[in-house]
Order: C-alpha cells, then structure tokens, then sequence
C-alpha cells in the first residue's frame, strides 16, 4: 500500500491564496511609491528604504531565532512593515534612526506581543510615532535639495497657498512614500483589483474626513483647499496602507465602516485643531487602540436571525 | 429576472469535468454485502434476519427502530453471514448485516402498492417509509418524516435539490440527464402530498444541458419549474438552496417546513419515484467515483453495501499514489483510513485526490484578513470563533452566533494562513451541543 492515507477533517481542500502571496501584493502595491520616493529624494531615500527592510527582517530572524520560535521571515509581513515604516520617514532621516525604528516596530511592537497577528497598533506606525516623539527636530524637518522644507499642509496653515498639482504628482516635500497621490492610487488600484483590500475603510475615512473639513475646516467649499487636504501630508499612504492593516482594523463589516468613520473624525479634529498639521499617524494608532472594543458593538446577526425587540444580549 | 444565489460562498476548482460525461454504469458486486443498520439519524434498524438465512434482492432485513428510523433491504441475494459491527465510511462502528453474494440476483417481490391514482396521502407516505428512502444528499434524515410536517397545508414551495455543489461530484447531474422523468415523477409524488405547493426543481448554471433537458421535461406541468442558480459552493446547503429560491432565511432553530418548504436531494426524488410508483425499495443510488488519483472516473449504480475497495476497482483503480479517499465531496467528504467499508444510502461519492491540501499547506498565524467572513454564507465572524474554539470559551461563541454555523468549510477553504477553522467550530458545535443536552 506503500504511504498510509491522509486522515483530516473536511474540508479537504483549501485556496491557492496564503498569507505571503497577499504580503507580497502589498510590497508590489507599495512598489510605485517607493519608486517615485527615490526618484523624487534621491539615492538617500532608496538607502533609508533598504536599511529599514533589512534591520525589520533581522530583527524578526534574530528574535525568533532566541526564542526557539519557527522563522516566519518568509511570509513577507516584516518587509512591509519595513517598507512602510521607510516610506514614512522624512529624507533626513539618519541611518540609526532607520534601524532604531526598524526594531522598535518589530521587536517591541510586534513581537513581544506575540508576533504576527497579535500586534495591537500598526508596527511600522507605532515605531513612526516613537521616532516622531523622540526625534521630533529630525523627523520634522523635510529639507532637501532647493525646497525650504514646509510641507504643503504647513503652508496651509499658515495661510500660504499650495499647487495642488504638483501636490498630486507628489513634487512637494513629505516623508519619502506619502508626497504622490498617483503613486499610491496605482498601488491602491492594485490591491482592490487583487482583492487584498475593500473599499470600506479607505472609502468611509476619506469620505468622512472631507465632511468633517468641510464643516470645520473653516474654508467651507473651496475646491482646491479640500483638494489639498486629501493630498497633503499622509493622508493617502495611510488611508490605503496602514489604515487597512488587517491585523489592526476590526474584521466585522460594520466595525470597519464605524473604524473609516473613527479616523476621518480623528484626523479631522488633529488637522484642524492639533498642534501639528499632521494628524495620520497618530489618528490611526489611536483607532487601532479602539478595534476591539469596535468589534464587540459590531457583531453582525446570523443568516435567518432576526433581532428581537428588546433582546439584549 | 435577477439570478438565484446568495451572499458568501466559495469557487473551488469542480473537478467535474473528470465524470461528467460518463453515462451511469450499473456495478455487480463481487464480494459479500456490508449493510449498516444506521444509515440515517435516529433510531438504528433492527434486522429481522439471523445468521444463515438466505435473503434476496429487494427483502427486507431490518425493520425500522422507531418513527424516526429507515429500514434497510438487501440489494443481492445470498446467505446471512454475520451480524456484527463494521466500519463505515465516517470512521465509526455500527452493527451492520453482512450479506454473502451468490450471484444469482433473484428478486424478492416489489413492495405492495396501489396505482398511483388510487393512493391517499398516508398511502404514499406509507410506502415511502416503508421503501427505506432517507435523505441521499448526505444528511440521511428519513424522508418519510420530513414529509410529514404538522401543517402540510402551509407548505408552498417543494425544493428538489438538483445544485450539486459539492467538486468532483455528477451522480445527480447524470440522473437529471439519463432519468429526467424520474425526477419530475418523483416530485408529482410529493407534491400530491402538498396541496397548494409549487414545486422547484433548483439546478446551477454550470449544467446547462440538465437545465435544458428537465425544462423539457417539465413542459407542460403547471406546478412544477426549473430554477437556475447561480454556480457556487455551498449553493446545495438547504438554507441557502431556499434563500437563494425563496428569499426565506431559515436559522438553526427552524426546519424548512417552518418556512413552508421542503427540500428533497435528486436521488431521494427518483428514488420516491421508484418506491412509490414502481414499488422498488431502496437497494441501489448513484455513486461518482472521482478524483485525480482514479485512472477512470465514473457514475455507478452501486447497489448498497458495496465495498468502497471494489467500486475504486470498477472505475480502474489508483492511477498515481493516492493521498486521500475522501467519502463524499471533498469540501464536507469523511476521509477514510480504510477502503473496507460499505456504500450506504448517503454515499454520494467517492473522491480520491492524489494530493492533500490539507497536510501539505502548514498552518500560519491568523492576519485578520476577513476572508473567513466574505466566505461564509451564514454571516459569521469564523476568524473570531475559531478563537473562542481554541479557548474553549463556550460563551463567547454563542454570542458571537457560533451555532449557526452549517460546517460548509468555507472560511477553512478561504483562509490565506490555512488555519481549520471550520474544525474547530465544528468541535465546539459537538461540545455546546453535547452541553445542552445534558
């Protein structure tokens, strides 16, 4: 008879679709802001980007490696992190904070929480937001070549005026992946078309988001002001990449459109009354704090369940 | 008009393309007959023949245990060999008649009826549960009793369930093309049990031929119709074969006649209609022999009791290493350890894949990636259950709706990191279950 047979329980048979094929997507998806990055800022930026990949995977590899767990570096998840914590970093960032970063998001906020799945807040923002706190002179500072530095959501806030195409294009200052709108959208193109994301958390974030501005944005229904905050800052990287973290962002359909809604409200209220006219990162950590509880309220009813009047569960 | 489906649900390869052109092919068993006496769910049936008794083709040789129970007829004639439990398909042991074959084939005369014009309703009831008919789609649940509801005036809709959903299996596609007369008599016999029902014949859009053929057959008969659904995997689960044709959503609570439907598979149908009109109890169903590791996949008639090994002979044995013998589909098949078991009324199939997804896809850590939760057409958050399953947190799972699941394996075919998620569900299922039992 040779080989006994396999015994399990059905179903028998699974998807072709595993988690590193999805990762890899992402990393693909990322590919045109990444790309334009290192065009826009130069070799710089591609040496930041590679840095930060390297030290997240080492980082996973070593940690994994003392703890006797299995290496999981082939399933792609520590490059992204990587890859987008990079992307999230201005061009004058040094190649220590690069890897201070790198280890922060795996180490700290990856793996002593049990690794991969059981991150509470995005790794690559967490360790954005460290760095953001602890070098925040560094991090702030997005000097390079001929530009003075001033991010066009900071000329709007000192009542500047901003080119909202080359906002678009992305031939603004900004960290390394957020300046080019059209960059990412490729990217975002790509990942509904692949079926890696849905429309439901980016599209209620950026929907409401622009609501809250046009009440309170204190510009009212100007045209290129309301362009200009969905292009500015790291709006569009974190509506498409990090807000949709599956790890971080609530599974039932209702939680995601309530989480879309949590952080247009969010970013919202830290672009118009924060101190900084940033607000992405930390509206997104903060929503990934709320997930949970998100979840609990959001449970859905059953095929042929009816909610009973008064029935609380 | 819109087409017939549902929310959920998965397109696994089909693999019917292997049998689906193979005309059914009758068997003749070679070796001794193996015939459990718990073929269905409820009571088990008592034999009422001993040890050395000759029996033959179409006898009787257990009675039925109770209300809820089938009786069981040989389907060779031979001697009584022994009277002892035996494996079956699902793993378990059951007390079973094992029938020696003498080859002869010599019939036992039909079941009494009367024509069919003559007949009352408990008339056809009577034979129906006399004939041994249970539900061949794989519940095995006695037909008799699911068509008799308390109010069988409130019954509007009788569902043949004709979707076939399940991969690699064509025994009910080959039945609508070769007996497509039996399947809409079978169904004039039920729905002279339900006076003010329409009666559907539900069949996906990847069989147009059968679509075209029944249409035709069906032409003509004012309360009978074909519904075409939408192809996709859990179509033929009855909750929602019936929303997709109904719009009605029945939960875990209610039985279809709640709902005002009945829900028969093809093979119970043609096999009513040869209880009820031709008076043949039932000794034989069709059975696909399937899969990539089988050298010449087919459609048998397989008389009961068929050794499984033998019928894998019939259709030219192993043609590569096989991995897994799946009985059933192989999304809600029982993988068998061993090929010594007999076919019974609820075999549709039997699939042999020379590959094991199962084994040879290591399981990752969940990433929350919701495909569990598009895949499941019973609107769960599988991800999260089969969390609460790993702790055992039997509370949390109810709230989280957990006993609604209807183990279709959906979200355990959709999962990226290959977690069993419908195994452990079902695992907790058993243990609630077995809780309120208690």
């Amino acid at each position: 008879m040779g080989d006994l047979r396999k015994v399990s329980s059905s179903p028998h048979i699974r998807d072709k679709v595993t988690s590193a094929n999805i990762m890899r997507d992402v990393v693909i998806a990322l590919l045109p802001a990444s790309l334009f990055g290192v065009y826009h800022f130069g070799m710089k930026a591609l040496l930041l980007i590679l840095i930060t990949i390297a030290t997240c995977v080492a980082t996973e590899y070593i940690y994994e490696k003392l703890m006797h767990k299995p290496i999981t570096v082939g399933d792609y998840s520590a490059v992204v992190t990587g890859l987008l914590l990079s992307l999230n970093l201005p061009v004058g960032a040094t190649w220590w904070m690069a890897v201070l970063g790198g280890i922060f998001a795996i180490l700290i906020v990856k793996q002593l929480f049990g690794g991969l799945g059981q991150n509470f807040m995005n790794p690559a923002l967490g360790a954005r937001c460290f760095l953001l706190i602890s070098f925040a002179g560094r991090m702030t500072n997005f000097a390079y070549d001929t530009f003075t530095g001033a991010t066009p959501l900071a000329v709007l806030r000192e009542g500047g005026t901003v080119d909202t195409l080359q906002m678009v294009i992305g031939n603004t200052a900004g960290t390394i992946g957020e300046t080019s709108v059209i960059a990412i959208l490729i990217g975002a193109a790509y990942m509904l078309y692949r079926g890696v994301i849905n429309i439901r958390i980016p599209g209620t974030y950026l929907v409401t988001f622009l609501v809250f501005i046009l009440l309170f944005g204190g510009h009212g229904l100007d045209g290129s002001y309301l362009l200009a905050q969905l292009a500015g800052g790291g709006l569009m990287l974190g509506a498409w990449f990090m807000a949709t973290d599956y790890v971080t962002s609530p599974i039932t359909t209702t939680g995601q459109i309530v989480y879309g809604v949590v952080l247009g409200v969010l970013t919202g209220i830290f672009r118009c009354f924060g101190a900084s006219a940033e607000g992405v990162s930390y509206a997104i950590i903060f929503s990934n704090l709320l997930v949970p509880l998100i979840e609990k309220y959001t449970v859905p009813m059953a095929f042929g369940l009816v909610k009973e009047k008064g029935d609380k569960k | 008009m819109a087409t017939l489906t549902f929310k959920g649900g998965v397109h696994p390869y089909d693999g019917k393309d292997l049998s689906k052109d193979k005309s059914i092919v009758p068997y003749m068993p070679k070796g001794d007959l193996i015939y459990p006496l718990s073929q269905h769910i409820g009571a088990p049936a008592s034999p009422t023949v001993a040890k050395g008794d000759r029996v033959l083709v179409g006898q009787k040789i257990a009675e039925a245990g109770g209300f809820v129970s089938s009786p069981v007829y040989a389907s060779v004639s031979g001697t009584v060999k022994a009277i002892e439990p035996h494996f079956v398909s699902t793993g378990a042991k059951v007390n079973s008649i094992v029938v020696e074959n003498d080859g002869l084939y010599e019939e036992a005369p039909g079941l009494s009826i009367k024509p069919f014009d003559q007949m009352t309703k408990e008339d056809i009831l009577g034979v129906i549960r006399e004939s041994g008919v249970v539900g061949m789609g794989g519940a095995g649940f006695p037909t008799h009793v699911k068509l008799s509801p308390k109010e069988p005036d409130k019954i509007d809709y009788v569902l043949v369930n004709c979707a076939e959903c399940e991969p690699y299996l064509t025994s009910d596609y080959r039945i609508m093309l070769e007996r497509p007369e039996k399947v809409v008599g079978g169904l004039k016999v039920v729905l002279e049990l339900f006076g003010s029902a329409q009666g559907c014949i539900c069949i996906e859009d990847n069989k147009p031929e059968a679509i075209k053929i029944l249409q035709k057959e069906c032409e003509g008969e004012s309360r009978i119709q074909v519904k075409v659904l939408k192809t996709k995997y859990p179509q033929g689960a009855e909750r929602m074969l019936i929303h997709a044709v109904t719009g009605r959503d029945l939960n875990s609570g209610m039985l279809p006649a709640d709902l005002g439907c009945v829900v028969d598979n093809c093979d119970t149908i043609t096999s009513i209609y040869d209880a009820v009109i031709l008076g043949k109890p039932l000794t034989s169903r069709i059975v696909t022999i399937s899969g990539d590791a089988i050298a010449n996949p087919g459609n048998f008639e397989c008389r009961m009791g068929t050794n499984v090994a033998e019928l894998i002979e019939a259709a030219g044995g192993f043609k590569t290493q096989e991995k897994k013998v799946i009985s059933g589909g192989p999304m809600m098949g029982f993988a068998m350890f061993d090929l010594e078991v007999p076919t019974t009324k609820t075999t549709s199939a039997i699939t042999c894949l020379a590959n094991d997804a199962v084994s040879e896809s290591p399981t990752t850590a969940c990433i929350n990636c919701g495909r569990c939760v598009t895949a499941c057409d019973e609107g769960l958050i599988p991800a999260r259950l089969s969390q609460f399953a790993e702790k055992f947190d039997l509370e949390s799972f109810q709230k989280w709706h957990g006993m609604e699941c209807v183990e279709c394996g959906c979200c355990s075919y959709a999962c990226p990191a290959k977690r069993p998620l419908a195994q452990m569900i079902k695992n907790v299922r058993r243990m609630v279950m077995a809780n309120r039992k208690k």
